[in-house]
C-alpha cells in the first residue's frame, strides 16, 4: 500500500463521519474570527438560539478595518462610521459568546494571520479554519488550514465541524538553492506564474524540495498564504526541527508533558516517502528570478527582466482579452520593459510579508537610503502590535522613519484599503500583499506584487530594478 | 435557506474568466453587519461610472452603458453565463450574497475557484459546471438571440434551452438534495452531535494537548 501524504494523514486524523457520497464531517481545532466575515455569523447563532460547541477554540482580533495612523483610544474612536460599527460588533460579539479577543490598543491585535502562529494558537496537526481565504498560511506548521465563507464560520462555531469532501493531493517540488535576493515571495510568485490561477483547483498544495526545508518558517508562511492565489485553497509543509523550534515556548503552544506528547506526535507530520500526489509540478530554484506583477491577476507575473505581454502574440482569444484589459487597467503598453514601470505608492505589510524576517530584509535595503522623490507615499505596516515592538526594539522602524516611509500601526492596511489606507486611482503601487485585482487596493489602483525586499528597492529608484543590484 | 428547484429566465453573458470577488462586490460592501441589501453594489466597479459608497443610494448613479447588466436585454436575467474560474480570490460570502441579491439562482461556467462554489450552495445559487466548448457555444447563443431564455431543472439535472435541446449536468448528490429541500447545513450536522462527541472523546486520548484549555 502506498504511503500517505500529509494531507491524508491530516485528513485522517479528523473525519468525525465519513458518508458513502464522500462527503465527510471533518472536526476543528481551531477556529480564527475578524470582524468582516463574522458579524453574520454571530447573528446567526443568536436567531437559532445556539451556543458555540467549544467557545475556547474561537480567537478573535480586528484587522481589516483598523486605522494604522496613530490611535486615538478604541474602536470608538474610528471615524469610518461603517468600519466603527463593525469592530464593535466584533468586540460586542466575543463578550456576549465568551470568546477571547485581542481587540485595538491590546499588543497582541494585528492580522489574523500572523496572529495565530504568533500566539502559538495555531498548531501542526491542527486543523484550522477562519472566514478569510488567506488561512492556508497556516499550512506552513504543517496544520491543515483553510478560508470558509461565513455560513461556515456559524457551522463551525456551533458544531465544532465542517461538511467536506477530500481534496486532491498537488505537490510543488522546488530543488535547488535560491539565489541571493531571490524570497520566499519570488517562489511562490513564480509557481503561480507557472501554473495559474486555478492551477491548484480542487487541491491541498504541499510545498516540497530543498527550497522549501532550507527556508524558515515565516519564509513558508509567505509561500502557504499565497496557495490560495494559484487556486488551492490548503498550502502545506511538513514539519521539521524549525517548526518545532517556531511554536516552542509561544502563549498558546502545549506545556509540560503536553509539549513532549505534542512534538512525538508532530514528527509524523511529513508525506512519506512513497505517498501518492494526484498532481506533481517540480521547478528548479536556482533558475527563480525576483518577480513583479504586471497585471490584474497574480497569475501576470514577470521576472525582473521581463517585457510585458503583447496580446497581439496570444493565440488563445480570451487569454488575449484578459491582457487587452490588464494593459489597460494598469496604463502600460505592451512589450515594455518591467523596470521602466513607474512606482507612486509602496506598501509592505498584509498577511503575506508583515512578519519580522519580512520588516528585517526590507530595512537591510533601505538603510542608510531615501526613497525617490518620485514616490508619494510609502508605508511600512507590521503585522501585529508584537511584530512592531519587535522590529522597535531592533531599531528597523528609525531605519525605515528616515529612509522616507511612515511607520504604521498593524492591521490588514492597503492590502485591501478597507481602512483609510487606499491606493488612489492610477497610481502604481509596490506592494508587498496578494492580490492586484483591479480596484483591490483602492478603486482604479494599480498594483504590482512584489517581496519586502523587490519593494524597498522600489522605494528607492521610483521604478522596479533587480535587489540583486542592491545587496 | 431558499430552496431551488427548476427556473426559467433570461441569462446574462458575462465574457470575462478569472472575474474575482473583489470584483463581484469591493471591499467598501463589507462593512455591512447584515447579510441582505448587496445586490445593488453587484459588480459595482463595472457597472457604475463612480465609486460607490456603503449605505449610499445607488438609484441616481450613472451607469456604464456597454456593462452588460446595464444593457436593456439582459434585464431581469437569473441565469449568469460566464467564463472558466468564476468566483477566485477572496472568500467574502458576501458574493453570492449580492449575486442572490440581485436576482441570480443560476452561474454557469466551465469552472469555480473552491470556496466560492461551496459558498454559493449554501446561499441557494447553483453554480452549474459545463464544458467549454458548450459554454462557448452558449455564449454565442445568448448574443444571438434577444431575450434568450434557458430552463434548468435541477431534479431532472438538466439544462433546457428553448429549442428543446437539453444539457445535463453534475451536481454532487449531497449538495442537490440540500438546495432541492432548502435545507440548513447546521441543523443537518447536529443530527450527528453522538458521533462528534464521540471523536472528541476518542481525540482527547491521542492528542490531549489540543483539549487542555
Amino acid at each position: 500500500m502506498a504511503g500517505k501524504t500529509l494531507y491524508d494523514k491530516l485528513w485522517d486524523a479528523h473525519v468525525v463521519r465519513q458518508e458513502e457520497d464522500g462527503t465527510a464531517l471533518i472536526y476543528i481545532d481551531r477556529q480564527l474570527l475578524h470582524e468582516v466575515t463574522s458579524p453574520q455569523a454571530f447573528e446567526g447563532l443568536r436567531l437559532a438560539h445556539r451556543k458555540p460547541w467549544r467557545v475556547e477554540t474561537n480567537l478573535a482580533t480586528c484587522d481589516h478595518n483598523v486605522p494604522t495612523t496613530e490611535l486615538k483610544g478604541g474602536p470608538e474612536t474610528i471615524e469610518d462610521p461603517v468600519s466603527r460599527i463593525q469592530v464593535i460588533t466584533l468586540g460586542k460579539n466575543a463578550q456576549e459568546f465568551g470568546i477571547t479577543e485581542f481587540g485595538m490598543g491590546d499588543p497582541r491585535q494585528g492580522i489574523v494571520h500572523v496572529v495565530g502562529p504568533e500566539e502559538g494558537a495555531t498548531l501542526p496537526g491542527m486543523t484550522v479554519v477562519c472566514g478569510d481565504s488567506h488561512t492556508a498560511t497556516h499550512g506552513a506548521l504543517g496544520a491543515l488550514a483553510h478560508g470558509i465563507g461565513t455560513s461556515e464560520v456559524e457551522h463551525v462555531m456551533a458544531t465544532q465541524c465542517l461538511i467536506q469532501k477530500k481534496m486532491k493531493n498537488m505537490l510543488v517540488k522546488i530543488d535547488g538553492k535560491l539565489q541571493p535576493g531571490v524570497t520566499p515571495k519570488d517562489v511562490v510568485l513564480a509557481i503561480i506564474g507557472k501554473i495559474g490561477t486555478a492551477g491548484g483547483t480542487g487541491c491541498a498544495m504541499e510545498f516540497g524540495g530543498q527550497v522549501f526545508r532550507d527556508m524558515s518558517v515565516e519564509g513558508r508562511m509567505t509561500v502557504c498564504n499565497m496557495a490560495i492565489e494559484a487556486g488551492a485553497r490548503v498550502g502545506l509543509v511538513g514539519v521539521d526541527d524549525k517548526t518545532v523550534e517556531y511554536v516552542k515556548g509561544r502563549p498558546f503552544a502545549p506545556k509540560g508533558e503536553h509539549w513532549d506528547l505534542a512534538v512525538e506526535a508532530w514528527k509524523e507530520l511529513h508525506s512519506d516517502d512513497d505517498a501518492k500526489f494526484d498532481i506533481v509540478v517540480e521547478m528548479d530554484g536556482s533558475k527563480i528570478e525576483p518577480q513583479v506583477s504586471w497585471g490584474t491577476s497574480p497569475e501576470m507575473v514577470l521576472d525582473i527582466n521581463g517585457m510585458v505581454p503583447n496580446p497581439d502574440k496570444e493565440t488563445d482569444p480570451v487569454k488575449a482579452n484578459g491582457i487587452r484589459r490588464a494593459l489597460d487597467y494598469m496604463g502600460l503598453k505592451a512589450d515594455m520593459p518591467v523596470k521602466d514601470i513607474p512606482v507612486e505608492y509602496v506598501f509592505i505589510g498584509s498577511c503575506t510579508n508583515s512578519r519580522i524576517e519580512d520588516l528585517r530584509a526590507a530595512a537591510s535595503v533601505l538603510k542608510g537610503k531615501k526613497i525617490s522623490d518620485k514616490v508619494e507615499l510609502a508605508i511600512a505596516v507590521p503585522g501585529s502590535g508584537l511584530v512592531k515592538q519587535q522590529a522597535e526594539q531592533e531599531g528597523l522602524d528609525k531605519i525605515f522613519i528616515e529612509a522616507g516611509f511612515e511607520w504604521r500601526n498593524p492591521g490588514c492596511s492597503m492590502c485591501l484599503a478597507m481602512n483609510a489606507d487606499r491606493l488612489p486611482a492610477g497610481k502604481h503601487c509596490a506592494s508587498t500583499s496578494n492580490r492586484n485585482f483591479e480596484g483591490r487596493q483602492g478603486a482604479g489602483g494599480r498594483t504590482h506584487l512584489v517581496s519586502p525586499e523587490m519593494a524597498a528597492a522600489a522605494a528607492v529608484a521610483g521604478h522596479f530594478v533587480d535587489v540583486r543590484d542592491y545587496l | 435557506m431558499d430552496k431551488f428547484v427548476k427556473l426559467t429566465a433570461i441569462v446574462a453573458p458575462m465574457d470575462r474568466a478569472n472575474v474575482d470577488t473583489d470584483a463581484i462586490i469591493p471591499k467598501q460592501f463589507l462593512k455591512s453587519i447584515k447579510r441582505s441589501g448587496f445586490g445593488p453594489n453587484l459588480f459595482d466597479e463595472w457597472r457604475y461610472e463612480d465609486v460607490g459608497q456603503p449605505d449610499a443610494d445607488n438609484s441616481g448613479r450613472p451607469l456604464r452603458k456597454d456593462f452588460v447588466l446595464n444593457q436593456p436585454r439582459y434585464q431581469g436575467a437569473k441565469i449568469l453565463l460566464t467564463r472558466e474560474n468564476f468566483g477566485c480570490g477572496s472568500s467574502r460570502e458576501h458574493a453570492p450574497w449580492a449575486l442572490k441579491d440581485y436576482g441570480f439562482d443560476v452561474i454557469i461556467s466551465p469552472s469555480y475557484a473552491d470556496i466560492f462554489f461551496n459558498n454559493s450552495f449554501k446561499n441557494g445559487i447553483l453554480p452549474i459546471i459545463l464544458d467549454d466548448k458548450i459554454v462557448d457555444a452558449l455564449f454565442q447563443e445568448v448574443y444571438a438571440t434577444e431575450g434568450y431564455q434557458l430552463t434548468v431543472d435541477l431534479q431532472a439535472q438538466q439544462i433546457i434551452k428553448p429549442n428543446g435541446e437539453t444539457i445535463a449536468f453534475e451536481v454532487d448528490s449531497f449538495r442537490r438534495h440540500c438546495l432541492l429541500h432548502g435545507l440548513d447545513d447546521i441543523g443537518l450536522t447536529l443530527q450527528h452531535q453522538e458521533d462528534i462527541k464521540a471523536y472528541e472523546a476518542k481525540r482527547k486520548q491521542q492528542a490531549p494537548w489540543l483539549f487542555a484549555n
